[in-house]
């Protein structure tokens, strides 16, 4: 009994840290409409800054400030010089943002080497609590208050804030909002950068779990793109329901069908598109 | 306008067909590769460029039937007839299950859904250990016997082998475009309510494409699972299927001979590139963004205005 506890409670700490991978793939790709594959490469690259500011100064605070500013300024560079010229245009969005995966991935692997590393977690969070005859890391619990946080604070900013309104606004109606005095391109970048950076910040939390190593990005990318397929196009619910169902499947399908494990995830989400093309929450 | 001038074409056949008693029987083999992708990237042109449906898991048309053709070589017989029609047979049902899925949706979804569908074969192929060997593959696929006069281990004899497809898939795909068929497709491509109302039923039309495509991805799938002898489960990834898409864009999407241009383009750098440096991967990332910014039409366009300049036609 208490092992499915535990696998319970990773599951869900393993959707959490999906959730804040997916939540800012739903904006750029679900909302902003731009088939944005490096997203994969802002989780690599954040959870690398991460680390090495970790080692400098001890502190997981300062390694997430600095990764997702980082990651932040680099994809306000890339939406700027680059997406902005292909707007509605999506194989030349795929070739540009493929192109950066590989750019991004190679520096990377340049940069900081091709071993597998790991970001030391915060050591407020390094111990483990028994739970009935095993132990349970404390850091996969601050994962899940996290992530309940981001998600709430997302969702408040997106309903209950007036740049929450702008924002909506300039993506269902960009000429209506542009006429109503809202600078458009200015919001469009601001997500676009936000929406890097959640998976920068992504890639910080996950470091001293999943660990950084070359190939990540294409991973975490793959399994943001199942998410937000699963939970629909564009909504934060469905990226947080379907980061919940992920892990669960994730999860659950290691321990049961270790031969079929990614299967696990890629299969059921097959299905949900059989019975509703657009995922469980999305518009269409 | 899709009409290749006559002369390069007496021209690019003649050098074809002697070019293997000129190279070193390394770049015999490089053509060779260049062929079996260039025959990869028509097809995707035919939903991509003819058809406007660009797909971003046509990877898993030329992976299935790649594994189809390890698999039965390896564990039941090494027979040419039987591992082609078994290739093209299955990337044909794989196209004819996810051609119903995924034409359901347009744009972006699109794409998701068939890079989604792509990625469930990635992932049987690389967690079903017993069945397709996991991430290691399927290591010396043999090549088929065609009988004592025909081997085809040696450069030269599998170099025609491989030229035999290429000619009859631009020979069809040239029949294909030009047909009737073929300019629905286009006018599907320029405007699909209008098609629908003058009474063309774009879904069977677009399924047909997916299906046609589907299969000549499978020849070039089978093509090279008997060139290198080894599949595996990047054959099926995202990354082949990213850079068939490049191969297209930077020849010249919706032209026929463009896509074998950009495979013979790409093919050739990666071969170039890969000696001299590690950092590879980073230049062909440069490539991709370039091709964006300074080829967005492909290089077919601008290399047949500026021979027509010249005079040859």
């Amino acid at each position: 009994m208490t092992i499915w506890a535990i696998q319970l409670l990773n599951a869900i700490s393993y959707g959490m840290l999906l959730f804040l991978l997916a939540s800012g793939l739903t904006l750029t790709l679900g909302l902003m409409k731009i088939t944005n594959l490096t997203h994969g490469s802002y989780f690599l690259l954040g959870g690398y800054v991460g680390l090495t500011v970790a080692k400098i100064t001890d502190s997981f605070v300062l390694a997430i400030l600095a990764g997702t500013v980082a990651v932040g300024i680099l994809a306000v560079f890339i939406q700027r010089f680059l997406l902005n010229r292909v707007l509605q245009d999506e194989v030349s969005q795929i070739l540009i943002t493929f192109g950066l995966l590989f750019l991004f991935g190679d520096l990377a692997l340049g940069t900081w080497g091709g071993a597998p590393q790991t970001i030391p977690k915060p050591p407020l969070f390094a111990s483990s609590f028994p739970v009935g005859g095993v132990t349970f890391p404390t850091y996969r619990l601050l994962l899940v208050a996290l992530g309940v946080l981001i998600a709430l604070f997302l969702w408040w900013f997106q309903e209950g804030t007036r740049v929450g309104a702008v924002v909506r606004a300039s993506v269902d109606d960009a000429e209506m909002a542009q006429a109503s005095g809202v600078n458009v391109p200015l919001v469009m970048t601001g997500v676009f950068a936000l929406g890097a950076s959640l998976a920068a910040l992504a890639g910080i939390l996950g470091g001293p779990l999943v660990g950084l190593y070359p190939g990540a990005d294409l991973d975490a990318l793959l399994l943001a793109m199942v998410v937000v397929i699963v939970g629909g196009l564009g909504s934060l619910k469905g990226a947080f329901v379907g980061a919940m169902v992920v892990g669960l499947l994730d999860t659950l399908g290691r321990v049961l069908l270790p031969e079929l494990s990614l299967f696990a995830v890629f299969a059921p989400m097959a299905v949900i598109l059989l019975v509703r093309p657009g995922g469980l929450f999305g518009r269409t | 306008m899709n009409r290749a001038p006559i002369s390069l074409l007496v021209f690019s056949v003649v050098v074809l067909v002697f070019l293997p008693t000129i190279l070193p029987s390394y770049y015999v083999g490089l053509v060779v590769r260049m062929l079996i992708f260039a025959i990869f990237a028509m097809s995707l042109d035919l939903l991509m460029g003819y058809t406007g449906l660009p797909s971003l898991g046509h990877a898993a048309f030329l992976g299935v039937a790649a594994y189809a053709v390890g698999i039965f070589s390896l564990r039941v017989m090494n027979n040419l007839i039987i591992s082609l029609a078994l290739g093209l047979g299955v990337a044909l049902i794989t196209a004819a299950v996810f051609g119903v899925l995924v034409l359901r949706a347009r744009g972006s979804q699109f794409l998701m859904l068939t890079l989604a569908l792509s990625q469930v074969l990635w992932g049987i192929a690389f967690n079903w250990k017993s069945f397709t060997g996991g991430d290691d593959g399927l290591p010396r696929i043999p090549r088929p016997q065609l009988g004592m006069f025909l081997d085809l281990s040696g450069a030269i004899n599998f170099y025609y082998f491989t030229l035999m497809f290429f000619a009859v898939a631009v020979v069809t795909m040239y029949l294909i475009v030009n047909s009737p068929f073929g300019m629905s497709l286009e006018g599907i491509r320029e405007s699909e309510t209008r098609m629908r109302a003058l009474g063309y039923n774009v879904w069977l039309h677009q399924y047909l494409a997916y299906l046609i495509s589907g299969a000549f991805a499978g020849l070039a799938g089978v093509l090279f699972a008997f060139f290198d002898g080894f599949v595996s489960p990047s054959d099926l990834h995202i990354v082949t299927s990213a850079k068939v898409i490049l191969m297209v864009v930077l020849g010249g999407a919706g032209t026929l001979f463009g896509p074998v241009l950009g495979a013979v383009m790409i093919v050739a750098l990666e071969n170039l590139v890969s000696a001299y440096t590690q950092r590879w991967l980073t230049i062909l990332g440069v490539i991709y963004v370039l091709v964006v910014l300074f080829a967005p039409g492909g290089l077919y366009g601008p290399i047949r205005r500026s021979l027509r300049k010249w005079g040859i036609q």
